[in-house]
């Protein structure tokens, strides 16, 4: 199954990841008009201490425990997939207490928001992927 | 082979998390679901969502309309088991019939705690509110009185706990709630004396009423006589000052029960081929060694996958169970784990507050209240026992993160690399 992988080494700490995942959820056309004077709340945040930087995103665990805690059931896995149905969303963030990524955070309607490898919009493909310059974050089989 | 026969007494969390664990494995065997509701699976925890009009009965649905026609399951519902046959490997209807089982889950949950307060019986509106059923009947007495008068109705709520609040919170819209309960904090049971009063405050500020460190010592019809001499009028009562563990079929059965229904590593009872899971169990919080009920949706969807797993004959151990709660009351979060003891980290503002507490090299616990990012980092930390000298601990206190893990720790979680042993 492919997932999302990060190579830390090579992560430039640009944040163009985070740009490009705020710009795949608008599904806009063009990334400068749709994200102008917006400040973006991406699915995919990069941590940065001293010289160490890397994106952290939803790892769509085999045994992933946001789903099991979901007190809705608004969280599912299909085909390896974690998503979240907004729709059923209560906002209680059970599944940030239960995330040990930290890869679950609030959406500015409050449900919750976290990487769904951009299946549910226009563009298919992991955008944060496309988007970064380095190879520091792959989409791709291992192990 | 005959295919086995998994009866499982419950229809919520944990019954549900059973259910797709058989599945999982047994795709032959029987499934059978006794449950003395009469509802498709629903969120418990949604009632008083359904109560401020935030939710509908469709989308409080756990599972999805197709569940038990997918997962081949047999329904009993609006039917009360009333006497559990270990030896005989059956359970008893209330309607006389019993039903077989070659495995078994015991996910009967927990039934509100009445307390014996005096005058109780002149009440005429008085409630529990933990099922589907307890909403309606709330609903319809808030309906039934504005009908019947202009004012704003008067909900009295005894216990400001999980229950209570949230019940405040879901009729605030349509009535005036005052909380009564014995503790001087609210959530006692997850908050301690620094952060209850910000969501205290918080609560007061959105027309939630206290009344704190006091009970209620008599009630009258529509009157409530307060220890503190004081009396409040009301038009409906709420009785929430806790749960207790359903856990007499097994008891009387012959298996060990505490305060729940004493369970292992495989969420089995002492009895044979019988499983316990959910609320109605007693397991050990990974936190303190303690054997507890933690009555709590994650654990009990995961006891209840556990027991499925071993009922399937997939040996497997759930053995991390801790108490962990996340809430929220008119936006302000709130998100704990753990136990309270050892030093303790604090970070407080008007609205925010962060406590973590720590000792012998391990996270004991967290209280978080406003902020309440990533807090899942922290949970694993108590949940996996994480030994705190194997991590930058200063840096993880302020910012929770991989940060403060090594790298081989990161390209392990981030990178699905191994590391080597």
């Amino acid at each position: 199954m492919k997932r999302v992988y990060v190579n830390e080494k090579w992560c430039l700490g640009c944040h163009l990841c985070e740009y490009y995942c705020a710009f795949a959820g608008t599904n806009e056309t063009d990334m400068a008009r749709a994200l102008k004077d917006i400040k973006i709340n991406p699915k995919i945040k990069i941590e940065e201490h001293g010289d160490i930087s890397f994106a952290v995103s939803c790892r769509h665990c085999d045994e992933p425990l946001c789903v099991k805690g979901c007190i809705t059931g608004a969280l599912t896995k299909k085909d390896g997939v974690i998503t979240i149905d907004k729709e059923r969303c209560i906002h209680c963030y059970t599944c940030i207490l239960c995330c040990p990524f930290g890869a679950v955070s609030p959406s500015e309607d409050g449900a919750i928001q976290k990487c769904e490898l951009c299946v549910k919009n226009s563009a298919g493909v992991p955008q944060c992927v496309r988007g970064c310059p380095n190879a520091a974050i792959v989409f791709e089989e291992r192990g | 082979m005959r295919a086995v026969r998994h009866v499982i007494i419950g229809n919520s969390t944990a019954a549900i998390g059973a259910v797709e664990a058989v599945r999982s494995k047994d795709k032959a065997g029987n499934i059978v679901i006794i449950s003395n509701e009469p509802h498709h699976t629903y969120s418990r925890p949604l009632i008083s969502y359904l109560l401020a009009g935030k939710t509908t009965e469709e989308k409080m649905k756990y599972r999805g309309a197709d569940f038990y026609k997918d997962n081949c399951c047999e329904l009993l519902l609006g039917k009360t088991v009333v006497k559990l046959d270990a030896a005989k490997k059956e359970v008893v209807l209330d309607n006389g019939s019993s039903v077989a089982y070659d495995k078994l889950l015991v996910a009967t949950g927990s039934t509100p705690f009445v307390p014996p307060v005096k005058g109780l019986d002149t009440v005429k509106n008085k409630l529990t509110f933990t099922t589907l059923d307890d909403a309606h009947a709330l609903e319809a007495a808030l309906a039934e009185h504005e009908k019947q008068s202009e004012k704003r109705a008067k909900v009295l709520i005894l216990g400001a706990g999980l229950i209570g609040l949230k019940c405040a919170e879901g009729v605030s819209k349509h009535a005036d709630c005052v909380c009564v309960d014995l503790s001087p904090r609210i959530l006692s049971s997850i908050l301690d004396d620094e952060s209850a009063p910000i969501l205290q405050s918080h609560l007061e500020a959105n027309n939630i009423k206290f009344i704190l460190g006091q009970q209620i010592t008599e009630l009258n019809k529509n009157t409530a006589a307060i220890s503190d001499g004081t009396s409040l009028p009301f038009d409906i009562l709420v009785l929430a000052v806790g749960v207790r563990a359903n856990i007499s079929l097994v008891k009387d059965a012959g298996g060990e029960t505490n305060r729940g229904i004493l369970i292992d590593e495989h969420c089995k009872t002492t009895l044979p081929d019988i499983y316990a899971a959910g609320d109605c169990s007693e397991s050990t919080d990974v936190s303190t060694g303690e054997h507890k009920v933690m009555a709590l949706l994650p654990n009990a969807y995961m006891q209840g996958e556990c027991a499925g797993l071993n009922m399937a004959e997939e040996d497997t151990v759930f053995n991390k169970a801790i108490p962990m709660n996340a809430i929220g009351f008119f936006g302000t979060h709130v998100i704990t784990a753990g136990s309270y003891t050892g030093d303790v980290y604090v970070e407080i503002d008007e609205k925010n507050l962060k406590k973590l507490y720590f000792a012998d090299n391990r996270l004991n616990g967290f209280i978080l209240v406003g902020n309440i990012e990533k807090a899942g980092i922290y949970t694993s930390l108590i949940r996996e026992q994480t030994p705190l000298d194997t991590i930058d601990f200063a840096l993880i206190c302020k910012k929770p993160g991989l940060m403060a893990f090594s790298r081989e720790v990161r390209a392990e979680k981030l990178g699905g690399i191994k590391a080597a042993k």
